[in-house]
């Protein structure tokens, strides 16, 4: 009779785990995939080393323009220029008006947040926007008056994205509404509009509205230029937002707006109480990804000749004892805006995985 | 049981839905028709105070500025306005054209780099991609024009490669090819290869319908499209030369230069909208259930058959809608060029000819028309695709 005898057990194969096993699977599991790791590997090398030399190793972060010595990028132009770049030519001895103004709005949105009340939340909503406006141009309450060509840099960026959203909100509901409704006059003038501005660049519509625009009206009324930049900007935003918001109208079943009329609403108060929230919950996402290309078009601003941020990398160079710092303007710029939409595009993120799993 | 019924409290005009549809569409027209009259009186008012001509005649007079780049014959003394249009009309075309092929290969590689299994290289995928899409578009052509094409060395020191190619801060030279006589016969047996390939292609589908036996259509057409040219190239004897860019002076002379604003804008047009592009074929590639590929493979077909048969009808159905709308959109960035003056439709209508002629609403909207009509055959171009591609229910 044979005897058998329990083998040991093995011991697990080496390399199943660890870094060498990491690397083996995913970067050098055959032939083509060492190649373009070897590729990607060169690629890095050739740009992260000098990208971190020149922003930050070789940089001169202090001192005057005579002490830099560094090959690397010279921070100190955006250290000396950076009043500029924020508040463009807002005069100085007023630049708390619009920290202020920033101040206010980190504490509005915490206060829509804590209130309970709708009424009050309503209230506060419809008079933030003058608080700001008016602590911005002054004029009032005894404020001194800053005109509109003196304001500039991020302050602008940021304002003409804001009023671009919060303006153009309302007007893309109606649009889509419009869109969607049985009247066919209503229906035909709405698509008309909705499809005229998606179909051209935002710059025409800037031109339209900076050169046309004052054509239409009485010699009595007058537009200064950032409210027809802002003028051209809300229309052509509330275009896209309407198109945005047709798409959360549709995905709405059927089934509701029978059951809205079945409950004896009125059109408005149907499309108030019911499809909207509804309808606006699930075009969160769009909505934002809508806002981040608003926030990246208010660069166009500066072709008609305002001074938003991007604009101010070529005027602070235009001062004789800064010339020649384009590229650190420029990266300053592009940071700037680089971290604004990246964040919002994680949020947008976010709340799209948030509400798959609702299902 | 009282089978009266119930009295209709409002007996008013506007109870009923269909007097209040008509009536609010009326109102509405009329809100319209009374706002562009009212824009209309104020802008003939205000066009006769301020002495500006109206019409089209301004096209018929002569422009009298140069152009550095023009694909038309444009001569600064006598070509006249619409001269201007065309030549902006074609040098926006160009740049969206030549745009639109760049970013669909830089898109298409990104995209399916994005997807790869290796891990360096899906990972530097997604940091290409958040990048550049997180940038304006206007400040990354400023930045190519103002930064990158500024820092490159004088002509007499260009950059130069095998003596053909040169790159300077007046932009990148390269060899003008010249065709002499006989080289419209490459070009018919250029397009005489193409109907045969269409033709070919036909035949083979009908065969594989019948005999189910496949044909090797692409290596047969590649073999067709690019050797019957080169075989006329050689039987007419040679007829394309080329023009070396040579440096006379301070300049060069010959060759073909491209300008400095076309490599800016191509560069920022091309890179931006290839994130884009990249996003949407990786999200049409993982739109493919994963049962579809293991279907496959359980019938015994080979990675390619899989991949050319399986895969990709499904995920071009889900890619091409959105990257057909990146085109839409990288041909209405390309009016942004104004901002560095390549000499497109907008810089040179909408910018110089408005200067001039000063007639704001003719020009505006002829630009604006030019934006529309490109837009309305690139969503014609969509709405074929999306017939032809829609899923045919039996």
């Amino acid at each position: 009779m044979a005897t058998y005898t329990m083998k040991e057990a093995k011991p697990a194969p080496s390399g199943s785990k660890g870094i060498i096993f990491w690397l083996k699977t995913n970067l050098f599991s055959d032939v083509r995939n060492s190649l373009l790791s070897l590729v990607g590997l060169y690629l890095i090398y050739l740009t992260i080393p000098s990208l971190l030399n020149w922003m930050i190793f070789d940089a001169t972060w202090s001192g005057t323009q005579d002490e830099v010595v560094n090959s690397g990028a010279r921070w100190i132009f955006i250290i000396e220029k950076f009043d500029q770049f924020i508040y463009g030519f807002y005069p100085e001895h007023l630049h708390w008006r619009p920290n202020l103004v920033a101040v206010l709005c980190v504490a509005f949105l915490m206060a829509l947040k804590v209130l309970k009340n709708n009424k009050t939340k309503i209230v506060i909503m419809l008079l933030f926007p003058f608080v700001c406006f008016i602590l911005i141009s002054g004029g009032w309450f005894g404020l001194e008056t800053v005109e509109t060509e003196k304001w500039g840099g991020l302050m602008l960026t940021i304002l003409v994205a804001a009023v671009g959203i919060i303006a153009s909100f309302p007007i893309g509901i109606v649009l889509a509404l419009g869109r969607q409704s049985d009247m066919p006059i209503l229906r035909t003038l709405c698509i008309g509009f909705i499809e005229f501005v998606r179909g051209v660049p935002l710059i025409t519509i800037l031109f339209m509205a900076s050169v046309v625009l004052p054509l239409f009206f009485h010699d009595g009324i007058e537009f200064d230029k950032l409210l027809r930049a802002l003028i051209g900007i809300t229309l052509f935003q509330a275009a896209y937002i309407a198109e945005v918001v047709r798409g959360g109208l549709q995905a709405i079943p059927k089934g509701q707006y029978e059951a809205s009329e079945a409950l004896g609403l009125s059109y408005w108060q149907g499309m108030i109480l019911i499809i909207l929230p509804q309808a606006l919950k699930i075009s969160i996402p769009n909505l934002v990804g809508s806002f981040i290309s608003l926030f990246k078009d208010t660069t166009l601003v500066l072709i008609i000749g305002l001074f938003d941020i991007l604009a101010m990398v070529t005027l602070t160079n235009s001062d004789t004892n800064w010339l020649g710092y384009e590229v650190e303007g420029y990266v300053f710029v592009t940071l700037i805006y680089w971290v604004c939409c990246f964040t919002m595009s994680q949020y947008s993120k976010s709340i799209e995985r948030k509400f798959n799993t609702e299902h | 049981m009282n089978n009266k019924q119930l009295p209709i409290d409002g007996k008013g005009f506007l109870n009923n839905p269909q007097h209040r549809a008509v009536f609010f569409q009326i109102i509405a027209l009329i809100a319209v028709i009374f706002c562009a009259f009212y824009f209309a009186n104020n802008m003939f008012d205000n066009i006769e105070k301020r002495g500006i001509t109206t019409g089209f005649s301004f096209l018929d007079n002569t422009a009298g500025f140069g152009i550095s780049q023009t694909l038309t014959n444009y001569d600064d003394g006598t070509s006249t306005y619409f001269d201007v249009f065309i030549v902006g009309l074609l040098n926006t075309l160009l740049v969206s054209i030549l745009g639109i092929i760049f970013a669909s290969i830089l898109g298409l590689l990104v995209g399916i780099g994005r997807l790869s299994n290796n891990f360096l290289i899906s990972k530097l995928s997604l940091i290409y991609i958040e990048t550049f899409r997180n940038i304006p578009i206007l400040l990354q052509i400023l930045f190519w024009y103002n930064v990158v094409l500024a820092a490159l060395p004088s002509p007499r020191q260009s950059m130069n490669y095998l003596d053909s190619v040169f790159l300077n801060n007046r932009g990148l030279l390269i060899p003008e090819p010249i065709f002499e006589s006989g080289s419209s016969a490459i070009l018919i047996s250029f397009i005489i290869a193409v109907a045969a390939v269409f033709y070919l292609t036909r035949w083979s589908r009908k065969r594989h319908d019948k005999t189910g036996e496949e044909f090797p259509l692409i290596k047969v057409s590649l073999a067709i499209l690019i050797l019957a040219p080169t075989l006329v190239y050689f039987i007419v004897g040679q007829p394309i030369s080329a023009v070396y860019p040579e440096l006379k002076g301070f300049n060069f002379r010959g060759g073909l230069a491209i300008i400095p604003e076309l490599l800016a804008l191509l560069f920022a047009l091309s890179i931006y909208t290839a994130t884009y592009i990249a996003e949407a074929v990786r999200a049409g590639i993982e739109a493919v259930p994963k049962g579809q590929k293991e279907a496959a493979k359980a019938l015994g077909l080979k990675d390619h058959v899989i991949l050319s048969k399986v895969v990709l009808p499904q995920a071009l159905r889900v890619i091409i809608p959105p990257v057909i709308n990146q085109f839409l959109n990288l041909t209405k960035n390309s009016s942004l060029a104004t901002a560095i003056g390549y000499p497109e439709l907008v810089t040179l209508f909408s910018g110089t000819t408005l200067n001039q002629v000063g007639q704001a609403i003719e020009i505006i909207l002829m630009t604006m028309a030019v934006y529309l009509t490109i837009s309305i055959v690139i969503s014609l171009l969509l709405n074929w695709v999306n017939a032809k591609m829609a899923i045919k229910g039996r």
